[in-house]
């Protein structure tokens, strides 16, 4: 139909399967998070302030906060390295793997490495990139996208999971979700100590200690940083936080809105390359930190969404993500945070990605579980405004013409006309004429009856 | 060169906020995140810590034989013991069907089932166990193996809270937080426990 949206012809389109998957884990997410908030805290909602008050004033001082941060991972001796755009950041990467000769890598998850497409840019340099997150490793065998900033596969059930492990040879069929944890498990193991170097992203950066703390459930990030030479962590120059104490109460809210736990399992704190008398860990420590538009954002109106810590609780209670999932967001970062932060980076285009801002009925719940309080709706509005000064075409898909209706309602006598004819309508067969904008409508709902004229009325017998 | 024009641009970008409009540093005290950590609760942390170490699936031992127990499941393998807390384990080690290992081979890190490395601290609000790079011999023989045993002794910090922790990590290169076996919900939301590290977490108290 002419009326849809991108994202409503894909929620249309998309596998029954899919829908209900995505629907029931991402509802349960919400009900944990909410549980787990409730019961830890009396007044939760002043930490959610709390933490993007301060998230807020990081960003806006982040030339100060970056200096400190960088000072401080140099001193502790760790090598640091910028890069403006996702080519600078994976020719960096390269030439770290290639000054030290390395060809396998070892990956935990990282949104930032999904951003630049790190993966397929070393493969095609013939090194190995191997995902080690169960969710990613199975993203990265199936050739597909993560669907979620925190539940990569929440799109996919065990019968799919059991076919591509049976095709790339990891055991015969078998959809036990145990069983396929363990052949992973196997698996990657000999890849973590095969290879030279791991990588890691950051969940946060302390700038006055200059400590990285990484959280994962598996121990993905744990081996890591254990069983290589070179570590490397790859971040946005926009995941500091001042003080160390800041750290306590971000890891927990991240636990509480992204998995409902009061920590994650693994919450660990890289400070430094390996001491001298330790045998396991890297001698080598890189630090890469990633731009690709975050400055640019951060000079204008859409700054606030760089406090975002990625718990992916937006996603979880979005309206329209739990319809349509994370693919049909077409990009790295789905849902509202997706729909603000894909058209901004750099290394997108505006114009491809203008009408994700669209796809929100702007009910605010985003903006109330936000955990550093982000008002994700104003931002969508923000959008929606930019894209129509533009003249941005993809924002204005699914939007009906509204050139008769401005006539209508800028000419008062043509107006109380259509109001006397308007009431025949309730006697035509409407739903039947061949009008796409109606039928939309009536294709679901029921038109409701004409009662127009009646406010007019009124207005004209009231007593001043 | 990407370092200056990234500096650069920030700047431009923090400037260009009047200084009037920008958002002040809030402070917060330790109390505006204890809410639910009730003070009763600190009279006794290592029970707290108990109760919350097993609500996140872990295990905790505090008798010499049910700690035999474990070591006897594992007849004829290598037991990892960190030199850190050999002194208190070999001697309830001693006499098993078991070759005491204190150094941790990582040609052969499955070799070795179960592990024990001391406790650096614990947290009792969150259940947590924390090992720190000086007083871990080895990181890969706290990761491995299915099971791993960390021995809380004298030598072990008690905190009260994440924040009392996190305001002690002082220089160490590396701290880990262990809060429960390593698991995942991937497939299918389903919890599934010992994904890349250990599937049976224990604290051991003698």
């Amino acid at each position: 139909m002419k009326t849809y949206q991108p994202i409503d012809a894909f929620a249309r389109d998309a596998e029954p399967e899919v829908k209900a998957s995505v629907y029931s884990t991402s509802k349960a997410k919400y009900d944990k998070r909410l549980a787990s908030l409730s019961t830890g805290f009396t007044a939760p909602d002043d930490l959610r302030k709390l933490a993007g008050q301060i998230k807020q004033h990081t960003i806006e001082h982040l030339d100060q906060y970056l200096e400190q941060a960088v000072t401080n991972l140099e001193n502790n001796g760790a090598k640091v390295h910028f890069a403006s755009t996702p080519e600078d950041a994976n020719q960096t990467i390269l030439g770290i793997m290639q000054s030290i000769n390395a060809s396998r890598m070892i990956k935990s998850k990282s949104m930032v490495s999904e951003e630049i497409h790190l993966n397929a840019f070393l493969e095609k340099h013939g090194l190995e990139s191997v995902e080690s997150d169960l969710g990613e490793f199975i993203v990265q065998l199936d050739d597909d996208m993560p669907s979620h900033i925190v539940t990569p596969i929440i799109h996919k059930n065990r019968r799919q999971i059991a076919t591509t492990f049976e095709k790339h040879g990891l055991g015969d069929y078998n959809d036990d979700p145990e069983t396929i944890t363990r052949r992973a498990r196997k698996y990657l193991r000999e890849k973590y100590l095969e290879a030279e170097v791991g990588l890691t992203g950051a969940n946060f950066l302390s700038a006055e200690s200059g400590r990285v703390a990484i959280v994962t459930n598996e121990g993905n990030a744990r081996f890591s940083i254990s069983a290589n030479r070179t570590h490397i962590v790859l971040l946005g120059i926009e995941k500091l936080v001042p003080r160390d104490k800041d750290l306590a109460l971000y890891l927990n809210l991240l636990a509480r809105s992204a998995t409902g736990q009061q920590l994650t399992v693994y919450t660990q704190f890289l400070n430094a390359p390996k001491s001298a008398d330790q045998p396991d860990g890297p001698e080598q420590l890189h630090v890469v930190f990633l731009d690709n538009g975050r400055s640019e954002i951060l000079g204008g109106e859409f700054k606030s969404i760089l406090r975002c810590i990625r718990c992916g609780a937006c996603l979880n209670v979005c309206p329209v993500y739990r319809q349509s999932s994370g693919h049909a967001y077409r990009a790295v970062y789905p849902g509202p945070v997706g729909a603000v932060l894909s058209p901004l980076l750099k290394s997108n285009s505006y114009p491809d990605f203008a009408d994700l801002p669209k796809a929100s009925s702007l009910c605010g719940a985003c903006n109330e579980v936000c955990p550093v309080d982000i008002p994700l709706p104003e931002l969508l509005l923000r959008h929606r405004n930019k894209s129509k000064i533009e003249h941005q075409k993809k924002a204005a898909a699914g939007t009906p013409p509204l050139g008769a209706w401005a006539e209508l309602c800028s000419h008062p006598t043509l107006w109380k006309t259509t109001l006397a004819t308007g009431k025949a309508m309730n006697h035509l067969p409407i739903d039947k004429m061949p009008i796409p904008p109606i039928q939309a409508w009536t294709h679901s709902r029921e038109l409701p009856e004409f009662r127009g004229g009646k406010f007019r009325k009124w207005f004209k017998q009231r007593k001043s | 060169m990407s370092r200056s024009n990234i500096f650069q641009s920030i700047q431009q970008a923090t400037q260009s906020i009047p200084a009037e409009a920008k958002t002040p540093l809030p402070d917060w005290k330790p109390g505006d995140l204890q809410s639910a950590f009730t003070p009763q609760d600190q009279a006794d942390l290592w029970e707290v810590f108990k109760d919350r170490f097993i609500a996140v699936n872990g295990k905790v031992i505090e008798d010499t034989s049910e700690f035999q127990d474990i070591l006897q499941s594992e007849p004829g393998s290598k037991l990892y013991v960190d030199p850190l807390v050999f002194q208190s384990i070999q001697p309830l080690a001693e006499g098993m069907n078991l070759e005491i290992c204190q150094t941790f081979d990582v040609d052969h890190v499955d070799d070795y089932p179960i592990s024990v490395t001391l406790a650096a601290g614990i947290i009792a609000e969150t259940g947590t166990v924390i090992i720190k790079e000086n007083q871990t011999s080895s990181r890969l023989s706290a990761l491995a193996p299915w099971t791993h045993i960390t021995l809380v002794d004298k030598r072990t910090t008690v905190y009260a809270t994440l924040l009392d922790a996190i305001s002690d990590l002082a220089d160490d290169p590396y701290v880990v937080f262990i809060t429960g076996p390593s698991k995942t919900a991937d497939v299918e939301g389903i919890l599934i426990e010992g994904v890349h590290g250990p599937g049976e977490q224990i604290c051991l108290r003698i």
